[in-house]
This record gives C-alpha cells, sequence and structure tokens, in this order.
C-alpha cells in the first residue's frame, strides 16, 4: 500500500509542508458567487439559491428532490450510474444487510479529500481467519500509520474510540490529503484490487461526480453518490450525538476577545434547531436547518477558506495552509487594513462604529510608503482577519433574516485556526450585541464524510 | 464607509501640470455674485459648490397706457416689450482633480467679490487635509460636515430634482443606461456607498437616515489589495487591467470541483465555488489582468450579496449605489448590477446617479444654506451649463477627455416656484411625459439630431434679428450657435449624457443655450406682431362662429383649434412657409387641414359627450402666440364658458419658441376682454383663471408643474385637460393616462413624424379620451 498518494510533484516545488491543504470544500454547496459578468451563466440567478422556503421533507429516502440549489432535479444520491451486474448485487445486498468490510465514508472537496474509515475492534478469530489479504492490509496499513505517502494525514486527535456501528464495534479513523491526489488513490484502488472486495464507495463533495467515471474505468470501482448537503447536517447530527470520546463535540469561546481570559468551553447542543450552519471550505456555505429532515441553503460565498489560502500564496509565497496560520499568527492586520479610527481619530460616534473597526480592509494598501513598510505576517494576517470578519458577517445577517441565533461555524478553514474563531465568536456576539452564538465543532471538516459512512450503512 | 481615498479619475496626475488650461471663467461661472461655498475633497477629486445669483435679460410685455388713444390704429403692437435684466439663482458644481485645487483656490480668491461670505462648509476625507490651504487662501472659516450626512442630503435633492437622475445599468444593451422616471416618493431607499470601504444606509425620510450597516471589503481593498497583486498602483488602471482580464485562471469555479458532471446536474459550472482557489499554488504565475479581475468579481460579488441581505432584512428594493468604486464606471456598475440581481433573484434593483459625485458636495452645500431654505424651491438642471455623464470618463470618451475631461459642471437653477404633480395623472409613479425615448430608438435619434441641427441656422437668424440695437448680438449668437452645436455632437456620441434623450430635451437644451448667451426670447417681437394681427380678426372670427349651428360650431371650434396650431415658429416645415409668405392666413391654414377622418379621430365621439351636460372645469394648456391663442383657443374657451365650464387656462411661465407666455396671455385676455362680454365677465367672475405652467419648455411635463396650477385644479374641480400642439401633445403626453377626460389634438407639421405616424404633412391628431370607469 505504500505508494498511494505517493506523488512527489507537489513535494518539489512545495516542500515537506505541503501535506494536506486543509480546505475542503462542498463543491455545489459552496458555489456562491457571480461569475463572469460579461458571460453570464443563463438562468444563474434563479438558479443557485435554494426556494428560501422550500424546505427538505426526507433527506434519507429522496434526499435530490429539491435537494439542488439550481432548482433542476440532480441524480439521486445513491443512485448507480453505468449499473453493471456486479454493481447491481452490491446494491442488493447493502439493501439487504449490513454492507460487507471495509466501511469507508468519502468527502471529494475542491481543495481536500476527507476519508473516514471504521476500524472493527471486535474482529472474532474466524472472522480475522476468512479477512482476505486485501482487506487485512488496508485495515493495518490505516490504522497504523498517521501519514500516508507524502500528503496524507491522519488526525489522530480525532480518533473517536470504541463507538458502535450497525452492532460492531470499532474505532472511527479521520483522514484527509489532497484533491489533487485523487487519481493515486484510485490507482492505489485498482493496485490492490479494491473491486474485488464488493465495497462500495459512498461518496460526496463534487469530486464525487468530477471523479466517477476515473473510479470505475481506473479501479473498477462504482461510486454511490450522495448529496453533499444532507451528509454534512446527518455527519454533524451523528457526531454530535456520539460525543467526542466522552467529551463535548459543540464548544464556544468565552471572551474571545481577550487573550488572558479567553476560554474555550464546552456547549451541550440540547436544542439543536432552529440552527445556521455555515461550512467554510475552499468556500463557504450557509444553511438554516429546523429539524434533522429539513433544512435549506440559505446562500453561500465565494470568499472562503481557499480564498484567504490563495491570497495568502499570492501575497506571501507561503506554501501551506499551516505555513500561512502562522505568519498571520505573528502579523499586524491594523497596518494593512485602514481603522475606523485612521479616519476619525476615534470612533465614529454618528454611526455608533468603534474606532478599532476595520473601515477598509486593505485600505492602507493604497498608499505607497505604507505598502513599502508592510511585513508578510501582516498580510497574511489581514487576509485571514478580511475573510474571516466577512464570513461572519454575511452568516450575522442570514441569522437575522431566518431568525436563527445559533450559528456552528464547520469545515476545514476553522482546522488549527484559533484566530478565526476566536474573530468569528467575537464579531457575532458584539455586532449582534449578545443576541447571536457561535458555536464551533471538533471534527471541523469531516462530517460530510461521516454523512457518507452512515448512508453506506443506512444509519438514518 | 466614508470616502477617504477616492479615483484617480484617469490618467492624468502627478504628471500633469498644475496650471489650469482651459479658460477658468467657463468653469467657475459666476463667481463675482457667489455667495455661498461648499467643497467636498475626496482622495482625488474636489467638488466645489457655490450658489450665486445670474443676471439676463428678460423681455417683458406690459399693456399700453390707452387713455385718450385710439387703440383701434392698424400699425400699433397691442403691448410694449421691454427687455429688463433680471436677477436669478443658480448652483455651480465644479469637480476637478486635487492637483488642480491650489489653482483653483487662487482664481476663486482673485474673483471673489462678495465679502459677506465668511465660512465654507467642507466634507470628504480631503476636508482634513486641505483645511488650512483653504482657510488660508480663501481666507474663509472651514466647517466641517459630516461625510455621510452630507452624501444623504445630496442624494435626496438629486432624486427630487432631476428628472432621470438614477438609471439602472443594463449591460449588451445600448445605451446601457436606462433611466428610471423619478418615483414622486423617493423614500425609504437603501444608498450603498463604496468608497473604501462600503457604508449602507437606509434612508427614512428628508431627515432620518440610519447606518444599518456596512463592510470593510470596498474600493479600498479593490485597490489596496490590487496594487500589492499586481504592483499597478491606480485605482483606474487596475480596473483597466481588470476589464482584460479572464477570472476562470485564478478562480476555483463549480465546474472546477464537479468536472463536466455541472451540465447534467443542472449546474451552472461557471459560477464561482472560491475566489482566488486556484491560486494556491506556487508553481504557476498568474497575469495582472486575471487577478484585478478576480478581485474585481470578489468584491462586487460580496458587496452585491451584502447589499441584498441588508435591503431584504428591511424589505427594501431601491438600492442606490455610489462611491468612488462605482463612480462613472461601467465596470464596476457591470459587476455590482450582476451581483445585484444575482442574489436579489431581480428582487432588488441597483441604481445608479447621473450626479453621484456631486452627491457630498451638493449635500455639505445645502448644509451651510438651510437658512434659504432650499429645500423649499424646485431646482432645474441647466443643461447648458452642465457637463454629461461620463464626460470624463476614459473609457468612453478619450478625446473629449484630454480636451476638457478634467472639469466637470453641474449647474441648476433655482425656479421660481416649487413644481409639483399634476393632481390629475392617473398613476404619477408610472407617467412618462415623452413619447419617443431617443436613447431607445436610433433611428429617431438620428434623424431628430440632424433636425436640429439643420435648424440651427435658423434660429441663429432669429436670435441675432430679435436683438437688432445690439452690438454683440452676431457674436453671442455665433457662440450659441457652437455651444448647441457641441451639445448636439456629445448626444450623438453619447445619448444618455443628460438622461433619456426625448426630443423635449433637445428643446429643452435649445433653450438653455439661448437664455445662457443672453437671448430669452427671440421670438417676442414676432409673437407680438402675430398678437396685434390677430387680435384684429378676433371678433371677426367669434360672429362668424356665432352664426353656425351648434353642431357646425362644434367642428368650427375645433378646426379653428388646429388651424391656429398650424403658426408654430416651432416646426420647420412652418417657419419655411411663414418666412416666404407672412400673409398666410387663418383661413389657409384651414385648407391645408387634413379632411377628416383625421390620422387620429375621435371627434364623433367628443361631439357626443359635448351634447351631456357641460363639464365643470376645463384645463387648458396653450401653445402658441398669436393666431393659435387668439382665433383658436379663446373661441373655444368661450364656447366652453357659455356652456357654463370654467376654464383654467395655463400658458408657460417663460418664453419658449412662439409660444405665448403667462404675462402675454394676461394681456391677450384683456384686450379681448374689452371685445368680448363673455369672456370679460368671465374674467371678472373667476370663472376664467389663468395660470403659469412653471415651464419655460416647448413641451410639457404633467410631473413638474407651478404648485399654484395644482391648487387651481384641485379647487376647481377639473375634469377636462385639453392639451394642443405638437410639442405638448405629440412629442410629450401622447401616452399619458388622465383620471378624466382629455382632449389631445395637434397638427402633425413634420413630415417624418408624419409619415412614421402614418400619415402626411398636416395630418391631424384629434384624441379624446375618457379613463376607463
Amino acid at each position: 500500500m505504500g505508494g498511494w498518494l505517493g506523488r512527489q510533484r507537489w513535494l518539489l516545488r512545495m516542500g515537506a509542508g505541503w501535506l494536506a491543504a486543509p480546505m475542503e470544500r462542498h463543491g455545489r454547496a459552496a458555489a456562491t458567487s457571480a461569475s463572469s459578468a460579461r458571460e453570464p451563466v443563463p438562468g444563474g440567478p434563479d438558479g443557485r439559491r435554494r426556494e428560501p422556503l422550500r424546505r427538505r421533507a426526507n433527506s434519507a429516502s429522496a434526499p435530490a428532490v429539491g435537494a439542488s440549489a439550481e432548482g433542476v432535479r440532480r441524480d439521486r444520491p445513491g443512485s448507480y450510474s453505468g449499473a453493471t451486474s456486479a454493481s447491481r448485487q452490491r446494491v442488493e445486498s447493502l439493501k439487504k444487510k449490513r454492507p460487507l468490510f471495509p466501511w469507508f465514508g468519502l468527502d471529494i472537496g475542491g481543495t481536500l479529500v476527507k476519508l473516514v474509515y471504521f476500524e472493527p475492534k471486535d474482529i472474532t478469530a474466524e472472522e480475522e481467519e476468512e479477512e482476505v489479504e486485501s482487506l487485512k492490509s488496508i485495515r493495518k496499513y490505516l490504522t497504523s500509520n498517521v501519514a500516508y505517502g507524502s500528503t496524507g494525514i491522519r488526525d489522530v486527535h480525532l480518533e473517536l474510540k470504541d463507538l458502535t456501528l450497525c452492532g460492531r464495534k470499532g474505532n472511527l479513523h479521520f483522514i484527509r490529503f489532497p484533491t489533487h491526489d485523487m487519481p493515486a488513490f484510485i490507482q492505489m484502488g485498482r493496485d490492490k484490487n479494491f473491486s474485488s472486495l464488493h465495497t462500495v464507495f459512498c461518496a460526496t463533495g463534487g469530486g464525487a461526480y468530477k471523479f466517477e467515471q476515473d473510479f470505475l474505468t481506473i479501479g473498477d470501482l462504482q461510486l454511490c453518490k450522495l448529496d453533499e448537503l444532507d451528509c454534512l447536517i446527518k455527519g454533524i447530527l451523528y457526531i454530535d450525538s456520539v460525543g467526542f470520546n466522552g467529551r463535548s463535540q459543540c464548544y464556544y469561546f468565552e471572551n474571545p476577545a481577550d487573550c488572558e481570559k479567553c476560554q474555550k468551553l464546552p456547549f451541550d447542543l440540547k436544542n439543536p434547531y432552529p440552527l445556521l450552519l455555515v461550512n467554510i471550505g475552499s468556500g463557504v456555505s450557509i444553511l438554516a436547518v429546523y429539524s434533522k429532515d429539513n433544512y435549506k441553503r440559505v446562500t453561500g460565498t465565494s470568499l472562503g477558506g481557499g480564498t484567504f489560502f490563495g491570497l495568502c500564496c499570492l501575497l506571501t509565497g507561503c506554501t501551506t495552509f499551516e505555513e500561512a496560520l502562522e505568519m498571520a499568527s505573528r502579523g499586524d492586520s491594523t497596518k494593512v487594513d485602514k481603522l475606523v479610527r485612521d479616519i476619525y481619530g476615534g470612533d465614529y460616534e454618528r454611526f455608533g462604529l468603534p474606532g478599532w473597526a476595520v473601515a477598509s480592509s486593505f485600505g492602507n494598501m493604497m498608499s505607497k510608503e505604507k505598502r513599502e513598510a508592510v511585513s508578510k505576517e501582516d498580510l497574511a494576517r489581514a487576509t485571514l482577519i478580511t475573510i474571516t470578519n466577512n464570513i461572519g458577517s454575511i452568516a450575522r445577517m442570514c441569522a437575522l433574516n431566518e431568525n436563527i441565533n445559533q450559528v456552528v461555524f464547520v469545515g476545514n478553514f476553522l482546522r488549527i485556526n484559533t484566530i478565526a474563531m476566536r474573530l468569528l465568536a467575537y464579531a457575532l456576539d458584539y455586532w449582534s450585541k449578545g443576541q447571536l452564538k457561535a458555536l464551533f465543532s471538533e471534527h471541523e471538516g469531516y462530517f460530510g464524510a461521516v454523512g457518507a459512512l452512515l448512508e453506506l450503512l443506512k444509519i438514518p | 464607509m466614508a470616502e477617504c481615498g477616492a479615483s484617480g479619475s484617469g490618467s492624468s496626475g502627478d504628471s500633469l501640470d498644475k496650471s489650469i488650461t482651459l479658460p477658468p471663467d467657463e468653469i467657475f461661472r459666476n463667481l463675482e455674485n457667489a455667495k455661498r461655498f461648499a467643497i467636498d475633497i475626496g482622495g482625488s477629486l474636489t467638488k466645489l459648490a457655490y450658489y450665486s445669483t445670474v443676471q439676463h435679460k428678460v423681455a417683458k410685455v406690459r399693456s399700453f397706457d390707452h387713455s385718450g388713444k385710439d387703440t383701434e390704429q392698424d400699425h400699433e403692437p397691442p403691448y410694449e416689450i421691454s427687455v429688463q435684466e433680471e436677477v436669478t439663482a443658480r448652483l455651480h458644481f465644479v469637480k476637478f482633480e486635487n492637483t488642480y485645487i491650489e489653482a483653483c483656490l487662487d482664481f476663486i480668491k482673485d474673483h471673489l467679490v462678495n465679502t459677506e461670505t465668511k465660512v465654507i462648509q467642507a466634507t470628504g476625507g480631503g476636508a482634513y487635509k486641505f483645511k488650512d490651504l483653504i482657510e488660508e487662501k480663501l481666507q474663509l472659516k472651514v466647517d466641517k460636515e459630516d461625510v455621510m450626512t452630507c452624501l444623504i442630503k445630496g442624494c435626496n435633492f438629486v432624486l427630487k430634482n432631476i428628472p432621470h437622475e438614477a438609471f439602472v445599468y443594463q449591460k449588451d444593451s445600448d445605451p446601457e443606461f436606462r433611466f428610471q422616471t423619478n418615483h414622486p416618493n423617493i423614500f425609504p431607499y437603501l444608498l450603498v456607498n463604496i468608497g473604501s470601504g462600503v457604508s449602507i444606509v437606509k434612508v427614512e425620510t428628508e431627515d432620518r437616515f440610519e447606518w444599518i450597516g456596512g463592510s470593510s471589503i470596498g474600493g479600498g481593498t479593490f485597490w489596496g489589495l490590487g496594487a500589492l497583486l499586481t504592483k499597478t498602483k491606480k485605482f483606474d488602471e487596475l480596473l483597466h487591467l481588470a476589464s482584460r482580464g479572464q477570472h476562470t485562471n485564478v478562480d476555483m469555479l463549480v465546474q472546477d470541483i464537479y468536472g463536466g458532471a455541472h451540465e447534467t446536474l443542472g449546474l451552472s459550472g461557471n459560477l464561482i465555488a472560491s475566489s482566488f482557489g486556484k491560486s494556491a499554488t506556487a508553481d504557476q504565475e498568474f497575469s495582472k489582468e486575471d487577478m484585478a479581475k478576480s478581485l474585481l468579481h470578489m468584491i462586487s460579488n460580496d458587496i452585491g450579496q451584502l447589499a441584498c441581505l441588508y435591503a431584504r432584512l428591511h424589505c427594501l428594493d431601491r438600492v442606490y449605489f455610489g462611491g468612488f468604486f462605482i463612480r462613472g464606471h461601467p465596470v464596476t456598475m457591470r459587476t455590482i448590477t450582476y451581483s445585484i440581481n444575482f442574489f436579489s433573484k431581480g428582487e432588488v434593483q441597483a441604481l445608479f446617479l447621473r450626479h453621484e459625485g456631486y452627491l457630498g458636495a451638493i449635500g455639505a452645500f445645502l448644509k451651510g444654506a438651510e437658512q434659504d431654505n432650499p429645500n423649499q424651491y424646485s431646482w432645474g438642471e441647466n443643461y447648458a451649463g452642465s457637463s454629461g455623464l461620463m464626460s470624463s470618463s476614459p473609457e468612453l470618451c478619450p478625446t473629449q477627455r484630454a480636451r476638457s475631461g478634467t472639469f466637470d459642471l453641474l449647474e441648476m437653477d433655482r425656479l421660481e416656484r416649487p413644481l409639483v404633480n399634476l393632481p390629475l395623472l392617473l398613476d404619477p409613479s408610472s407617467y412618462v411625459p415623452d413619447t419617443v425615448d431617443l436613447t431607445d430608438d436610433a433611428l429617431a435619434r438620428k434623424y431628430w439630431l440632424t433636425c436640429f441641427e439643420e435648424a440651427l441656422d435658423g434660429v441663429v437668424k432669429r436670435a441675432v434679428a430679435s436683438q437688432p440695437g445690439s452690438v454683440d448680438a452676431a457674436e453671442r449668437a455665433e457662440k450659441f450657435r457652437q455651444k448647441y452645436w457641441n451639445k448636439l455632437q456629445t448626444l450623438r456620441h453619447q445619448p444618455f449624457a443628460y438622461g433619456t434623450l426625448t426630443v423635449r430635451s433637445l428643446l429643452d437644451t435649445r433653450e438653455h443655450c439661448l437664455n445662457e448667451f443672453n437671448f430669452p426670447d427671440p421670438y417676442s417681437k414676432v409673437k407680438q406682431k402675430d398678437n396685434g394681427v390677430a387680435l384684429k380678426c378676433f371678433q371677426r372670427v367669434v360672429s362668424a362662429l356665432d352664426a353656425l349651428d351648434w353642431e357646425e360650431r362644434q367642428l368650427a371650434l375645433v378646426k379653428g383649434l388646429l388651424a391656429g396650431n398650424v403658426f408654430d415658429w416651432g416646426a420647420k416645415a412652418v417657419s419655411d412657409v411663414l418666412e416666404s409668405d407672412p400673409q398666410f392666413g387663418f383661413e389657409e391654414a384651414k385648407k391645408k387641414l387634413q379632411e377628416r377622418p383625421w390620422l387620429v379621430d375621435s371627434y364623433g365621439k367628443w361631439l357626443q359627450r359635448l351634447k351631456g351636460p357641460p363639464h365643470k372645469c376645463a384645463l387648458i394648456f396653450a401653445d402658441n402666440s398669436g393666431v393659435d391663442v387668439i382665433l383658436g383657443v379663446f373661441p373655444f374657451v368661450r364656447e366652453l364658458l357659455s356652456r357654463g365650464t370654467e376654464v383654467i387656462l395655463a400658458c408657460n411661465s417663460g418664453p419658449a419658441l412662439n409660444d405665448v407666455t403667462y404675462s402675454e396671455s394676461l394681456i391677450v385676455a384683456e384686450r379681448i376682454a374689452a371685445m368680448d362680454p363673455v369672456i370679460h365677465s368671465a374674467l371678472r367672475e373667476e370663472r376664467l383663471l389663468l395660470v403659469q405652467t412653471g415651464s419655460s419648455s416647448p413641451c410639457l411635463d404633467l410631473s413638474r408643474l407651478d404648485k399654484g396650477l395644482a391648487v387651481l385644479v384641485r379647487e376647481h374641480g377639473a375634469d377636462l385637460v385639453v392639451i394642443e400642439g405638437m410639442g405638448r401633445a405629440v412629442h410629450t403626453n401622447y401616452h399619458a393616462a388622465l383620471c378624466c377626460e382629455s382632449l389631445k389634438l395637434a397638427v402633425i407639421k413634420n413630415s417624418w413624424l408624419a409619415e412614421r405616424l402614418g400619415g402626411q404633412l398636416f395630418s391631424v391628431i384629434f384624441k379624446y379620451e375618457v379613463p376607463a370607469e
């Protein structure tokens, strides 16, 4: 198995740091912004947003109906294209009983692939005896390593232990690798003869569509494509219900603006509905969730994690998300941004604007002298603050419009990104005068993949 | 947020020399009488406002003192004309680049005569920076005004006083600007000001507005981040880069994530999933153009999205955009419009303003002028003194810009009395005065522009002839020719320059230009003569009418109205005939008329109506002097009065072509009253009322009429409106819907228009309309 995810092309240029660009994205869900004004998307304006009042009646049995943001009926998630007799058999077996191992859930985003793997720990000797070699080797490989090839990472700290799924006990592993290594992953599947396992790959995210043909032709693997918003919500609700190895999954920040007093505290999401769910991957999707099966996509923005990282690469020459965040942690955005006090000398009382508020992101960079005086760290910090504030602002407006007061932020943009989380917590609290609460979740970016796994297991 | 850095409005800037290359007296006009100043200094443009009085000549008419004289002498004119100086108020706004500020202040100082002025209102980010300079140069105390308060005051002012101020931007249509008719109630609205940051303000009334939100991602982000990414320093150059770029090379699109599947899924593959999502790599170089384009989309989309969220939260559908990010840049108007349409699904309209750049200066001025109550007056844009939209846009007019683009002017005349809607309009919010939109209709535009060009010689000749005693008349007339000619050329290339282009706006512009060069009333003598001739015929015409039986008389009265309407110096075909044959008489005019059935002929219906109960009160808009008003309108009025209908006769406040003015109508009515007991008693008993329209246009805008007229119409319960003449009933108001009966009549004296309407020269329009029950 050692070869998979082993492409070296990126390493050469990016250095060893490029193991994982941490932004996932939910392709369609995050797709938000208008494209070229020169060539408008026909029907774009009506197409994009889910009908505001249309809510999902049942996301499990017929999730595709009305699910499309484009108002066009999509493939039924869970449907199989190019149905060969073998795949039909698999479908039949899936319907009848617990699926065969291995159990995977896959979420192929614009930047990152998220893979959850259930490692059964209750394997009987008899079972072990029967376990085919390839299956065993997958299990051993995944569970005994924390890094795969040069770019795959297992987030060991997120592992959920002693979980019972479909009557089986085991551990849930969380693995990520860049989407551009998808071909290597598929090739690995072929080399290891995955298709002989008669397993089903439940996959969500835009990549489930983009790579479907490759899975089929190269890996002889049939993908079961799933709606990403369904998976996301299913995953969140499930993970929150099982907790985090005895700890709370959900948390918030107290005194987020105060370095000394800021505390990360557990939050009991006992009344989850209604809930505004903000998924920050490469782009951002915002969903209003009213019950397990009833949600709508409110809006989204193209200014997401991909924008932060993309701009940081251009402005600072950094090559990894970790590096970008590290630079940001050392920078000073007030050198880059024009603050209210830079314009008014203090608070702008006429409008109740505090002097510390940013009046113009990158506004100081209009001046040549100031451009020459800033460091890369300052620029990275300003980029982070700009993108985060904007997401907070849009989320707050959506919460107001939808009359929802708890906002859960998820997605890989928030991974190891305390600056952004604290800023979101503070901004939401400040601008809503304490009406809105920002919540976060430990498994940030993996909910889609978990949801896909749950679909495989037909767990409602 | 506040405008603290503004656009360099073009390629000029540091490298330009700081001297004013144009004759400054053409820019800072009427400075001698300037008495109140305000200044708005942005990041790169300064807007100066001042209030001034303009002295110009007006032709006044006055009745002779007839005591002891034989009034029936043939050679004597019916009244005397005297030219007097009149002082009117005018607001001047001048926009120029900050590089000229010192030179401009010097010029103002040298020409400022009025010493009462002690204070200058200042707003904008630069007000702080230039405070000392202004105080030193002008010896005026700088009073700083709140930026946003000024913006909103200015915005309210232009929305109320300038027709066609707001427009929507439609890409791929020609022209791209679609002007909105002024809604009678401009509130509430959302103003999104995109300066270096974004301020979103909800405006509820004249004095009440609320900052409801904002965003730090604005023009400063485009400029600052753009400068970092592309090493391009100037805002305009960044926009130029953006207009040439391909954002799909930098942005991660839906199709990048979904592959080809987006098509079968019905997804729009071109949608941006993640702005700059593709730039998260070090192995690729991105072009400046592509990055600038991506940045432009990112910022425009974000602002549009937030604006929609705020509009939705506050249930508003009118959103005006301003600030230097927008200012005259088709590129940003296009992306903002796209974003608003996209995020609101068409529920919210992105609106832009022709004078957006002046809002701060206008507001600051109004703040300082509160004691003069500028808001209680109506103001009118002076087409002669104002630069058009895009006058300084390098994208649209590179050659013009090179010459005069550094200065942009707006002048507004204070109207004597406030203007209001005609209370009888069926739906004031959808009323459009003009029949044909020449911005839309390229064929008609071409024809009319040429028509006005060809008529220019004649107008110049007449202007000179009207002032035989003046030594500089020829010189002034030549300047008039040049000015109006230039306006016509501008309009050929930019039909949208002054709002929707119409025959009315072309006529009004000509009147403004004539006034500009002190030809206030070139037709005064002609009108005097015509009135004299017609008055002499009045009794004969009335006796002949009285001799007819009732039904014959009704048709004769209408024919008289129409025949009188043939006498119109404004129409080229007629002026040709009249110039060559001054004896062309009333009877001959009748012969010229089309035989019934007319081109539009609802005379039968009208006659039927006349057999019913009399109207309570008729409002009549008169057209030409002479035969038209005296032998056409007055006999018709007389008949209505005899039926027991009260009559309000409305004439123009100021001169336009040979149209009868209010003051002329007073004299004419007095002279007729002396001959005719019906008119005499009606005037005395106030069953016949003479009013002024508030207009000096050969056309008629029923949404801008003198308040006194509107009051009378209400008080007397007018239930019939009669509009005569091509300018008022065909070029304008042909489609106007009223909530009472109306009669629109005209003779088509333009062969092109006649042909277009499916008739021939001197075709007759007789349109009698009764509103649906």
